[in-house]
């Protein structure tokens, strides 16, 4: 298992570095160099140009890139033009809001998808699991940002139910009201997503169950008279329920893409929306370090997966 | 010849007609027969066929006869138009422009783009898996490398940056930046297959008598799997659709001048327009959710009548 592992990770080193240098070479394609922000009428091309040279945009971009990764490891992301502060400063305030609902999502779905699931498997072929199978169905067809914007419109503008930008009130004030705030806010964008994306735990947990029920430790179960919904919870629950804890990695995966949308529908201030922004303003110091944040998370979310899978099932590390 | 064989032959001409009408009766029916059966047997199948195909050729058609720049064109005195004033269908924008003729067009466009993506990309992913998954061995290994790491890359992400990067960029340009990022699933689906079909027999055989590899490959393996690539392909136009959608939505897809339908949605993002002027945003909404399910749905059945225990329409 271990030998797995330390495979897996070894071959993650070379993907970020080249991650690190497609990002650096998409970020120097972009139109504008960093003083485009700070230029007005008044400064002095020759300045510029001295100020361009003493920070190395000269150079070649081996080199460029030499110093661009030495200040990555020394926590030194640069500037950004948009907010004039550092961008690990920034960062870090809209990953604790994007991390916050991500989390919550990812409860809400579980909590949504796990009984489905196994209830779908249990009744196989019967009408509550054509329901679900109908279920899972449309909200794996529909594209998710249709949704939310139904979703809002319905939830936020007609009925009023939800607070429809930003993730927290402006009149909150003490411990627990900010945090109830917190809370109400990204309930409708979590309820959302949640229940648009169980399809995969709900099929894979289902066909888990199926397998189960005709496996032989069922039918001893069943055989010493234990009873059918203790089997369910105690025997064939227990025995799924690590193959879907893996897929908590994929998740964060999924959950990390979707944010853009759903922090643009929401006008809610976690990094989706801020690297939208980034975007429209030419902030490239945050584009760069967003890409690159976004796409080592990923990676660490697959990695969780394959290993909570190599851990739970053998059958992957035999290579 | 036949001359000849019919002297010699006892049977008639009569019975010939009559046995290869039996064969006929008894040969396993066409795929394409297999599938129409499936659709007759299915109404629902049959209604999100006839809608499916419908809109797109009444889309197609119907965006011949409307001119584009004219139609972009701002008409103040329409402004905010409600549906079925001023002898418009939909109601108008807030620069006063049809919703129902941006619609059409925004179709058109949106259609477009997704089938040119779900060619470019379907077609690309085909071939990474059948070749990833025949060449077992380091090949694959290689090939498999380049797929975990296309799978690391912020997708989404990913083609926004590479829309700011490349300046006036249009549908086709679109499209092929789309096509980069889209081709993961199909691989690995097809992979999977690919491997377990290279482990069977005829495969064997024909390497033994010294079929080249791709020969193999796109002449053999390929239409031994081609229910799976339908079905895949039929699934993915679905999902493209929300790709470029999503993509218009957010501002980086087609450009402002040329409708899409997630440029349509994106009106919804006005508090105003959200509330008050539904008509701006809501049928695009809904057509696409329409859309989506609709092909999903025949993507389903396909699937269901490559898989013969699944089959509902008449089998024998």
């Amino acid at each position: 298992m271990w030998k797995t592992i330390l495979r897996r990770i070894l071959i993650m080193i070379p993907e970020v570095i080249i991650l690190s240098i497609l990002v650096f070479l998409l970020a120097k394609a972009m139109p504008g160099d960093p003083f485009t922000g700070s230029i007005n009428p008044k400064s002095d091309p020759a300045q510029i140009k001295h100020l361009m040279k003493i920070n190395g945009l000269y150079d070649p971009w081996y080199q460029q890139y030499w110093n661009w990764v030495v200040h990555l490891f020394h926590g030194n992301l640069g500037n950004s033009y948009q907010y004039q502060e550092p961008v690990t400063r920034l960062i870090g305030g809209r990953a604790q809001n994007t991390l916050w609902l991500a989390l919550f999502t990812m409860i809400l779905t579980y909590a949504l998808a796990l009984p489905m699931g196994v209830f779908a498997g249990r009744h196989e072929g019967k009408i509550p699991d054509t329901v679900i199978r109908v279920y899972t169905y449309v909200t794996y067809c529909i594209p998710f940002f249709v949704i939310l914007v139904i979703g809002i419109w319905i939830f936020g503008y007609v009925l009023g139910w939800f607070p429809t930008t930003g993730s927290i009130s402006s009149e909150a004030s003490g411990w627990l009201h900010t945090l109830g705030s917190r809370f109400y806010h990204v309930l409708l964008p979590a309820i959302l997503g949640a229940l648009f994306g169980t399809v995969n735990i709900v099929q894979y947990l289902r066909s888990e169950v199926i397998d189960a029920k005709r496996s032989d430790y069922v039918r001893t179960a069943r055989a010493k008279g234990v009873p059918s919904k203790d089997i369910y919870r105690h025997h064939i629950f227990r025995n799924s329920l690590l193959p879907i804890a893996a897929f908590a990695g994929y998740s964060i995966t999924g959950l990390l893409n979707g944010s853009i949308f759903t922090e643009t529908v929401f006008s809610y201030p976690g990094m989706g929306l801020l690297f939208v922004n980034s975007i429209s303003y030419r902030d490239y110091t945050v584009i760069t370090a967003l890409v690159l944040i976004y796409g080592i998370l990923n990676l660490l979310g697959t990695l969780l997966s394959d290993i909570i899978l190599s851990v739970v099932d053998p059958r992957i590390r035999i290579e | 010849m036949a001359a000849n064989f019919n002297e010699h032959s006892d049977i008639s001409a009569a019975d010939l007609t009559r046995l290869s009408q039996e064969a006929k009766a008894e040969a396993t029916p066409s795929s394409a027969r297999i599938i129409w059966d499936e659709f007759k047997a299915d109404k629902p199948a049959m209604v999100a066929l006839v809608i499916v195909v419908g809109f797109i050729l009444f889309v197609m058609i119907g965006s011949l006869f409307i001119n584009t720049p004219k139609m972009m064109e701002t008409n103040i005195m329409n402004y905010f138009s409600q549906p079925g004033q001023n002898g418009l269908f939909l109601g108008a924008d807030s620069a006063g422009r049809s919703v129902a003729q941006q619609l059409i067009v925004g179709s058109r466009n949106s259609i477009g783009i997704a089938l040119g993506l779900t060619l470019i990309s379907s077609t690309f992913g085909i071939c990474w898996g059948l070749i990833s998954g025949y060449f077992n061995g380091y090949i694959d290994w290689g090939m498999q490398r380049v797929y975990d790491f296309m799978m690391m890359l912020p997708m989404t992400m990913m083609i926004i940056v590479l829309v700011t990067i490349i300046k006036n960029y249009n549908a086709v340009t679109l499209t092929l930046i789309f096509s980069i990022f889209y081709w993961e699933g199909t691989s690995r689906l097809i992979r999977s297959r690919t491997l377990a079909e290279s482990e069977k027999d005829y495969v064997a055989a024909s390497k033994t008598s010294g079929t080249g590899n791709f020969k193999i490959i796109f002449r053999e393996i390929m239409p031994n799997i081609s229910s799976l690539i339908i079905v895949d392909t039929t699934l993915s136009i679905a999902e493209n659709i929300g790709v470029e959608t999503g993509l218009s939505y957010l501002g980086f897809g087609l450009p402002l001048q040329t409708p899409s339908l997630g440029t349509m949605i994106a009106n919804a993002n006005d508090p105003n327009n959200i509330t008050q002027y539904w008509w701006t945003w809501l049928p695009a909404a809904l057509e696409i959710i329409i859309l989506c399910l609709s092909i999903s749905y025949i993507g389903q059945v396909i699937r269901r009548a490559a898989d013969a225990s699944q089959r509902q329409g008449a089998t024998d």
